[in-house]
């Protein structure tokens, strides 16, 4: 750090160009783009090249061509894998959305209490998936948890051992967790809606209902864009509390492609096949941002440039 | 934690934005009842499963098996926290403290100096220009897709099941955010300023320490408060890259604690307790700081 744009230029730094000067401002992103390199762009190739290779994750690296792949595609895990996923992302998108909407709707007024209904809100965001895991594996234990508690037959199932309700724990789960942060993004959305717009829609005679289909909804529709980009691209890297959650079970019901790339690589020792679900998964996150975007139109693309 | 953003929300900050609120509050005055009945409901979802950690985890195991899981323990005790500690919670502590301040300081440092670089001369150099897009690219690369080459890296670099082997992705994985973020806020610092700086013969080395730095001082800690809770509880790069119970973090720490004592409840809930009170000792100090972080980047 203390190595770059040393001080004893600064004399001769007043008298050269403005070109010149961009060398030693340069050397400054170094570390950053150096650090980002080896452990994001380098295992990014990496994996790909490991697509194509057989490792046992200890042992010497073999070359293997398309078995890996041929493999994983017909294997109809990676069907079951995707569809899972697919339907996580769904279901949590479908849940917290609007959920999150009326919430940040709500919250977008200043107000002292609503405030201190935000600090609550935010608590879920501060576990780390592995505590928010354990907290409700032991909650909806069906023997020692909260039915079995309170005597509440309806509570009292096996959440996590019946396949579409592991499913349904873990949605739950995640927008337990998440909805307080989209909520805050409605809310900075509706703050930024001018005034004026309800103003004059009141007195067109416009009721309470129409005003959030007429004008906030229409209005937030790049904060919706947002929101939900997070939420897809997010969801399919849910690995942590499906890990210790379910660890993809019961049976494969809750193993999504990033549950399926760990279990394939760590568990069973195939680097390859792994590998390739990796990249899938690569494809999979791309692809959806790109079609998240390109459903935002063209102002979105021109604000995301004016970020840059 | 949602990192992987793609989009940033379209920038509308530019509007004027200060005669609205006045009129804001008076609009909204009116009740809105289903949002508010909403709001309130999901209050009531977050705070039931919080307090019921809270009660249970200062119960006895008996005690807990007898009582109804919503009353309050009748004699309180700290047994089970005792229990946690025993376990050698204050290593795994100690690992997480060092495995956060040593990858968010220097990801925070090599960011702000990448950030820096890209908003003075981003124009002018490809170099910097290719970082950005770099950076930005980085964005939409989920750490679990990578995570099989950066455990072959580890691996070669002799790192295998030490804190360092954590600390190194970690840094990288901070940075593209970290960039984003902060080289938005550089950019809002007046162009005069950099250039009266100039104009007193600084190097931009003295400008970026003297200049931006007390200036973006907010933004470095939004953007430290995002990583640091990020890193603080990430569990794959532990669980990949670390094996013995001496390199442990305490998210991983917590996952082993449950395996062994699955039965014991109020333990376990008495460590997820004790592993998130240091978070929430931060979050009562520097609320304020820590919800901007969170929302970084997604609602500038």
């Amino acid at each position: 750090m203390t190595t770059l744009a040393p001080p004893v230029q600064r004399r001769s730094s007043e008298q050269t160009s403005a070109g010149g000067r961009s060398g030693p401002v340069a050397w400054l992103a170094l570390p950053a783009f150096l650090m980002f390199a080896a452990f994001g762009i380098i295992p990014l190739i990496g994996v790909l090249v490991l697509s194509f290779t057989q490792w046992d994750g200890i042992g010497d690296i073999h070359p293997a061509g398309f078995d890996s792949w041929t493999t994983v595609l017909k294997d109809p895990g990676l069907v079951h894998a995707l569809w899972v996923t697919f339907l996580i992302m769904a279901l949590s998108w479908a849940f917290q959305t609007p959920l999150s909407l009326l919430i940040g709707v709500y919250l977008a007024t200043q107000n002292r209490y609503r405030e201190i209904l935000a600090v609550i809100y935010f608590v879920p965001l501060l576990l780390s998936s592995a505590a928010l895991a354990i907290t409700y594996k032991a909650l909806l234990d069906p023997n020692f948890g909260l039915g079995a508690g309170l005597g509440i037959p309806l509570l009292q199932q096996d959440w996590l051992g019946r396949d579409n309700l592991a499913l349904g724990v873990l949605v739950f789960v995640v927008s337990w967790q998440f909805i307080p942060f989209h909520s805050l993004i409605y809310q900075s959305g509706v703050r930024q809606i001018p005034t004026a717009m309800y103003e004059a829609s009141e007195i067109d005679g416009a009721g309470r209902v129409r005003q959030f289909f007429s004008i906030t909804l229409p209005q937030l529709k790049y904060t919706i864009i947002t929101s939900s980009t997070l939420m897809v691209v997010g969801s399919l890297t849910f690995f942590d509390l499906i890990f210790v959650l379910t660890a993809g079970g019961p049976g494969d019901a809750t193993r999504a492609l990033a549950l399926d790339m760990y279990k394939r690589g760590f568990q069973a020792n195939l680097m390859g096949p792994a590998s390739v679900i990796a990249v899938i998964l690569v494809l999979v996150g791309l692809g959806l941002a790109l079609l998240l975007r390109r459903l935002g139109g063209r102002d979105a693309t021109e604000s995301q440039m004016e970020g840059v | 934690m949602a990192t992987t953003l793609t989009t940033t929300a379209p920038d509308r900050t530019t509007e004027p934005r200060a005669p609205h609120r006045p009129v804001l509050r008076g609009r909204r005055r009116r009740v809105n009842l289903p949002a508010g009945v909403a709001g309130l409901i999901w209050l009531a979802i977050v705070l039931i499963p919080l307090y019921w950690i809270l009660i249970t985890s200062l119960k006895t195991q008996a005690n807990y098996f007898l009582s109804n899981p919503f009353t309050p323990p009748t004699d309180p005790t700290l047994d089970n926290y005792r229990m946690v500690i025993e376990a050698d919670f204050v290593r795994y502590f100690v690992n997480s403290v060092i495995v956060t301040a040593g990858a968010v300081i220097p990801a925070v440092a090599i960011s702000f100096m990448a950030a820096y670089a890209i908003v003075r001369a981003g124009n002018r150099s490809r170099f910097l220009r290719a970082v950005n897009s770099v950076f930005l690219m980085g964005l939409a690369i989920p750490l679990q897709a990578v995570i099989i080459p950066v455990y072959l890296i580890i691996i070669r670099l002799k790192m295998y099941d030490t804190l360092m082997a954590i600390i190194l992705p970690s840094i990288a994985f901070a940075i593209p955010l970290s960039v984003l973020v902060l080289s938005n806020f550089i950019r809002d610092v007046p162009r005069e300023l950099f250039e009266s700086m100039r104009m007193d013969g600084a190097s931009e080395w003295g400008t970026l320490r003297h200049l931006a730095f007390p200036l973006v001082r907010p933004a470095l800690m939004t953007v430290t408060i995002y990583n640091g809770l990020s890193i603080w509880n990430g569990f794959l790069l532990p669980l990949i890259l670390t094996q013995s119970p001496t390199q442990r973090t305490l998210p991983l720490a917590l996952w082993t604690f449950q395996g062994q004592y699955s039965i014991n409840v109020p333990a376990v809930l008495a460590s997820v307790v004790l592993t998130t009170l240091p978070i929430l000792a931060l979050y009562v100090v520097g609320r304020r700081q820590l919800v901007s972080g969170l929302t970084a980047g997604f609602s500038k």
